[in-house]
């Protein structure tokens, strides 16, 4: 046993590899929040007048909330009044040229394995690059343009796009809805802006790259995604940050329509920086995403691979309005040393004949926690829905827990809903017959854990499925022997 | 090929190997009898360097290296090959990506360049027509919800791709019905090519009669105490184990 654990210890101990900072001269807004703090965010993004009116509402009415306090995991208390909320790169960045970006950035993101440059870029994925409070450049934008497809930064949609913004934003995640989404529409900084026109099928992979630079700096993104009456997206999003002692907050909120007939594909790769082996620095990654299907046979797909943050408090979730829509949500959540994530999904069906399905699989090492909190629930008219539920915890080592709390809510007996849960423990015994085979721990281990997310990660597109597969055996590395 | 000289090992503080003794040249086959609790599967999980068992004394050496000295990987690397009595089963990790990753594994530590899919996926249909495996059970996680035969035929099949030079078969037939012990031997006897050599670890004589050994040694609480021919596997088949219990008290007594 004694053995098993120092194996443990040694996997665990990965260092992670995208810790470096970048050094830029940043334009910061004074640390705290007031409503000054927020008058100035808009005035930097140069809003139009209801946008700051929403941000206002927004703000008055957080002040109002304590946060929450209901999650399976402790953290000390995050002071808001410490936390700058607003962080530039200096240099006035003119979007439609690459040019004309800082090439610091440039190289940060290379670094990063982004590159900006179209050319090198994988053909078939199109970027949106934030860093800090702004988005740095979006790739392809013209040939999307083409299809009539908008992809763009938030800030950018605000001036171009009004009246979709108008119409969408807060739709489906209302300022009102909770603490961390009053806090981010108050404040909110960037993030993207995705419409996909009526019968459009996007013909590339949209997606967008979170870094967090400066220090003491909160980012607040948001992203919006429509999916109009017969059109197909599948967008991704990647996130990582330099190695800080502090912890950082992230509270994002990403909202998804799909209209009739749509379908809007998410895939998440989280790789904040986890903090150290004792739990120190580390991302509060607090975010809420939400899709709605609005409208009939529209089609909702979640999935997550995440394995950063020192904690994960999210869960993506499904409004199934529309009669015959589909949720999905794929989930591996992977904790490593003092890691804890609390993390699933919520299905609401209201529409008649809509289905959701739902797998989990939550491996556990070091000493950190892994719970999953999900809830299916069904209207009273939601007739014939369907749900099918699967959560898988895995246990690397002794020290580490997995916690599963599935909430059902029926109100229509014509709903089937199935639950089903397993919980095991990579043994010394699958460990020794791989190493039997000529195959050493730590691959062995990757093999074991990449074997049990299979089913999700399947789901990813392919050129980030093998990224995924990388990220988590280097993740357990040093967690078994 | 493989030279044990008075190894012995203990799990938890209980003695259960007291200097065992032993010669497997190129091409022979052993087989280990003994009763219950007599330290033959102790034997085989020591020779594969798993680590609940410590040796505390003796020396084993393979092809003039230091086994007891190498990580499992690496004496798997150089040629050791278990086949366990009870195969685990890894979920969502089909044979054929297991197989390869062993393979690739073992190349890499030879100093060899990774197999090409394609010439993998030849080398294992090879292999497959030869051991007559049926195809579905290379594509399914590897060993889940495989039957008893299964499972130990997936040994015997795996044994035939990673090509090891010595085979530990631990009690490979318990659990088996008569026809999968005859595909299992019939594998087996497929791969012996003169070079390599086989210690077949068994509680009962009828794997025998298909596996046909060179040398059998009767392992009785944790020493050999008699070895012979296949003829002595007979005996033991008639007589039971307890004349050889006999035997020894008489001697310790003596």
């Amino acid at each position: 046993m004694a053995e098993e654990v120092d194996i443990i210890d040694q996997v665990v101990g990965q260092e992670y590899k995208y810790g470096f900072t970048t050094n830029i001269e940043m334009e910061t807004a004074p640390k705290g929040l007031t409503e000054d703090t927020i008058r100035f965010i808009s005035s930097k993004k140069t809003e139009p007048e209801w946008m700051l009116e929403y941000r206002l509402k927004a703000f008055r009415y957080w002040q109002s909330l304590s946060s929450p306090s209901w999650q399976n995991f402790s953290y000390p208390a995050v002071d808001y009044q410490d936390i700058i909320y607003y962080a530039a790169p200096k240099e006035k960045i003119t979007l439609d040229s690459l040019d004309q970006v800082d090439p610091e950035l440039l190289k940060t993101f290379e670094k990063l394995g982004i590159s900006l440059s179209e050319q090198k870029r994988l053909t078939g994925v199109a970027v949106d690059a934030v860093f800090d409070s702004v988005s740095i450049a979006t790739t392809f934008k013209d040939q999307l343009k083409e299809k009539g497809i908008i992809f763009c930064s938030m800030s950018e949609a605000v001036h171009e796009h009004p009246d979709l913004v108008k119409k969408y934003l807060s739709s489906v995640v209302p300022y009102t809805d909770n603490f961390f989404a009053a806090l981010n529409a108050a404040v909110f900084s960037d993030g993207s802006f995705v419409y996909i026109p009526k019968g459009v099928r996007c013909p590339m992979e949209l997606s967008t790259y979170f870094r967090i630079n400066a220090e003491n700096t909160g980012q607040f993104e948001r992203t919006l995604i429509i999916a109009d009456e017969g059109s197909y997206v599948s967008y991704l999003e990647g996130c990582t940050a330099p190695m800080r002692d502090e912890n950082q907050l992230h509270a994002a909120v990403v909202e998804l329509v799909a209209l009739e007939n749509a379908e809007i594909k998410y895939s998440t790769v989280q790789n904040w920086y986890p903090g150290d082996k004792n739990g120190k620095g580390g991302i509060y990654n607090f975010v809420t995403k939400r899709g709605i299907c609005l409208g009939d046979y529209a089609k909702i797909s979640w999935t997550q691979v995440e394995t950063g943050s020192a904690i994960t408090w999210k869960y993506p979730s499904c409004i199934l309005k529309g009669d015959n829509s589909v949720g999905e949500f794929f989930s591996v959540a992977v904790t490593n040393n003092m890691q804890q994530a609390d993390t699933g999904t919520k299905m609401i069906h209201i529409g008649k004949n809509t289905k959701s399905r739902i797998v989990s699989k939550g491996i556990s090492a070091g000493k950190s926690h892994n719970t999953y909190r999900g809830l299916v629930k069904v209207n009273k008219k939601a007739d014939k829905a369907r749900n099918h539920t699967q959560c898988d915890s895995m246990l690397i080592g002794d020290r580490s827990g997995a916690h599963t709390f599935p909430y059902i809510e029926i109100n229509n007996k014509s709903a089937m809903v199935e639950h089903e849960a397993s919980t095991s423990k990579i043994g010394e015994d699958q460990i020794f017959y791989c190493n039997q085979r000529g195959i050493g721990t730590e691959e062995a281990i990757g093999l074991i854990v990449n074997g049990f997310c299979r089913e999700v990660l399947n789901q990813l597109p392919m050129e980030f499925a093998v990224e995924a597969q990388k990220l988590l055996a280097v993740s357990l590395e040093g967690s078994v022997g | 090929m493989l030279e044990i000289k008075e190894l012995k090992a203990e799990i938890e503080g209980k003695k259960i190997l007291n200097g065992i003794n032993l010669v497997v040249k190129p091409g022979e086959v052993h087989a280990v009898m003994g009763p219950n609790g007599a330290g033959k599967s102790t034997l085989s999980a020591v020779l594969a360097g798993r680590a609940d068992y410590a040796v505390t004394g003796g020396e084993v050496s393979f092809n003039g290296k230091d086994l007891l000295d190498m990580t499992p990987e690496d004496r798997a690397r150089e040629g050791v090959f278990l086949a366990f009595q009870y195969p685990v089963e890894i979920p969502g990790v089909s044979t054929t990506n297991f197989l390869k990753t062993a393979i690739n594994e073992k190349r890499k530590y030879l100093g060899l360049e990774p197999m090409e899919a394609t010439a993998f996926l030849k080398f294992m249909r090879e292999k497959m027509e030869l051991m007559e495996m049926d195809k579905a059970l290379t594509s399914r996680s590897l060993n889940e919800g495989f039957s008893g035969g299964e499972k130990k035929r997936n040994e015997v099949f795996q044994m035939a791709m990673l090509e090891p030079k010595l085979t530990i078969m631990d009690e490979t037939d318990s659990g088996l019905d008569i026809d999968a012990l005859r595909l299992v031997s019939a594998g087996v006897n497929k791969l012996k090519d003169g070079e390599r050599s086989f210690v077949v670890i068994t509680h009962y004589q009828r794997l025998l009669d298909y596996i046909v050994p060179d040398f059998v040694h009767v392992l009785y609480k944790g020493r050999i105490v008699k070895s012979g021919d296949a003829s002595l596997a007979k005996e033991l088949e008639a007589k039971g184990y307890d004349w050889i219990k006999a035997e020894v008290e008489q001697d310790a007594n003596a």
